[in-house]
């Protein structure tokens, strides 16, 4: 099966190199692909146009959002000291929060994944624990997390870091328990010590778990952190959807949603396509 | 003296509440250089004679002796060369020896006299044009390839093949037993080979030890195969020696010692 695979591979590759670089045919795939979404998109814009053009609806349509939101649209960039920022410095504020949580989750994620998956007394001991802390919503860590840190940046880390961690130490630990005997054996026989052999046969092995792992875990972050910024204010995509809710700015919260949409799924893109680099190899066994 | 003694050799796995004794009492002994097959019906233990050798499981009785020295850990004086390959799937092939000779022989050899032994293995099974590629991208015969020269690369004292060409078609397999003969009159190994194709085990050994049937397997015979060396495939077709080795593994494996579920 795997030698079929190679040679489809191989292949598609060849053809690849032969074709030129702009084809009616490639155009076309281009077009198949684009079309659909900006029709339906399109179609989406204008039955919300319709429904909402009477004075009396709740929300505004999007030729209002466009007109009203003008500013924070064109300017994602301004500063005016404060919270009284543009939306890109916003964004920034959430996104190191989430960088910080996550990169934290990922490396204790990692750890304990593996504690869990290569040793059965780990497993037993902390799997249970595991299993209900992770059904607990990531707010209610926040409360907790303020009382404990005091402070409202910490425990917004904190929330990004609980929330994510849980997929990715169960994904690990499942990686690591699929390593296959063949590659023990390999790595006992030339003596890697446990060192070496956590990051040249462990950590590639169960590479494709653990991206599974992080990308369901920044995911969840990307979830969580606006939720929290809602209660902690200061700087921050949360914060500033709550202050266009209470300054009634619906158009900005709308332009706001749309922002937070495109962002979540790049980094869930970039967890994913960073996750096929580095797992080329494994993936294809 | 032997060069690697095994004696009183037995093994008893427990699952459960249930143990199996799955060998008992295997004693042989092999002299440096020598080429000795284990052969025997599938499920008879001589991978797990094997994998005691190797260290890689404990015998519960008797012991391994190398060079009078206790065989309790794998290591890489006993390299392995696996019956599916094992390669690592995210390393190429190059990588894949590289792994093995920079950690076996760190301290005792230079980063350039390593890469220049890496090369000089992947020469000696005629993988270097394929160095760069990784497993999934090579053939079953190229990826047992690669598995030997990891296994030379680290300068064993005694080389042990699990069933090496198990899962190769015939004509690879023929291949690939050429170049094995080809290197051993190179390089003198001492080997172990596992294995259960009668053909592949006359042409290629010195002596055959033959196993018994499980639970409690041993050795139930061993067998000299005196033939000159370098050995041909086609010459040995019609050579009296090798007829009547090869009668003398038939006739232990099939009529002696044939398979329980086949005989009843």
């Amino acid at each position: 099966m795997a030698t079929g695979a190679t040679l489809t591979a191989t292949r598609a590759r060849a053809a690849k190199a032969r074709a030129p670089l702009v084809t009616m045919a490639g155009l076309r795939g281009v077009a198949a692909r684009i079309v659909p979404p900006l029709v339906v998109l399109a179609g989406f814009l204008l039955l919300w146009e319709v429904l909402c053009s009477s004075p009396t609806a709740g929300l505004p349509p999007p030729s209002r959002v466009v007109t009203e939101a003008w500013d924070i649209i064109v300017d994602p960039f301004y500063d005016n000291g404060g919270t009284d920022k543009g939306l890109f410095w916003h964004i920034a504020a959430s996104l190191k929060r989430v960088a910080l949580g996550f990169s934290l989750a990922v490396i204790a994620g990692v750890m304990l994944g593996t504690l869990v998956g290569q040793s059965d007394w780990a497993m037993r001991g902390l799997d249970p624990i595991f299993q209900v802390l992770r059904t607990i919503p990531p707010l209610a860590w926040l409360p907790l997390s303020l009382a404990a840190f005091r402070d409202g940046q910490p425990s917004a880390i904190f929330v990004i870091f609980i929330t994510s961690i849980w997929p990715i130490i169960i994904n690990t630990a499942v990686g690591i328990r699929n390593i296959p005997q063949d590659y023990r054996n390999v790595a006992a026989v030339i003596r890697l010590n446990p060192i070496e052999f956590f990051y040249k046969v462990m950590l590639p092995s169960a590479a494709p778990y653990i991206f599974t792992g992080l990308r369901i875990g920044v995911g969840l972050s990307w979830l969580a952190i606006v939720a929290a910024e809602m209660l902690i204010g200061g700087v921050g995509i949360g914060f500033f959807i709550w202050d266009a809710w209470n300054s009634s700015h619906i158009s900005e919260i709308i332009v706001a949603l749309v922002y937070v949409g495109l962002i979540g799924f790049v980094l869930d893109r970039l967890v994913a396509g960073l996750g096929v680099l580095v797992t080329r190899g494994t993936s294809a066994a | 003296m032997a060069h690697l003694s095994l004696s009183q050799v037995g093994i008893t796995f427990r699952r459960g509440g249930t143990t199996s004794e799955v060998l008992r009492d295997v004693n042989f002994d092999i002299a440096k250089g020598e080429f000795v097959s284990i052969i025997g019906h599938s499920g008879c233990g001589k991978s797990t004679v094997l994998n005691i050798v190797a260290g890689l499981l404990k015998a519960s009785t008797g012991g391994v002796l190398l060079d009078g020295r206790e065989v309790n850990a794998p290591g890489p004086d006993r390299a392995v060369v696996f019956q599916n390959h094992s390669l690592l799937p995210w390393l190429t092939v190059r990588e894949n020896v590289a792994l093995a000779v920079d950690k076996v022989s760190k301290g005792k050899k230079s980063r350039v006299q390593r890469a220049e032994w890496i090369e000089h293995n992947l020469a000696l099974v005629n993988m270097m044009h394929a160095a760069d590629k990784r497993p999934a991208e090579i053939s079953g015969g190229m990826k047992q390839r690669v598995g030997i020269a990891r296994a030379l690369a680290m300068e064993p004292t005694v080389l042990l093949m699990d069933e090496p060409f198990g899962a190769l078609d015939a004509l690879t397999r023929a291949h690939l037993q050429d170049q094995l003969m080809e290197i051993q009159t190179r390089l003198r190994n001492t080997v172990i080979m596992i294995t259960h194709d009668v053909d592949e085990a006359v042409l290629l050994s010195d002596r055959i030890v033959m196993m018994t049937n499980g639970p409690s397997a041993t050795i139930g015979e061993i067998l000299p195969v005196p033939l000159a060396r370098p050995r041909r495939r086609l010459d040995l077709v019609e050579d009296a020696t090798y007829v009547h080795a090869r009668a003398a593994v038939l006739e232990f494996l099939y009529a002696r010692h044939a398979r329980p579920a086949l005989a009843a």
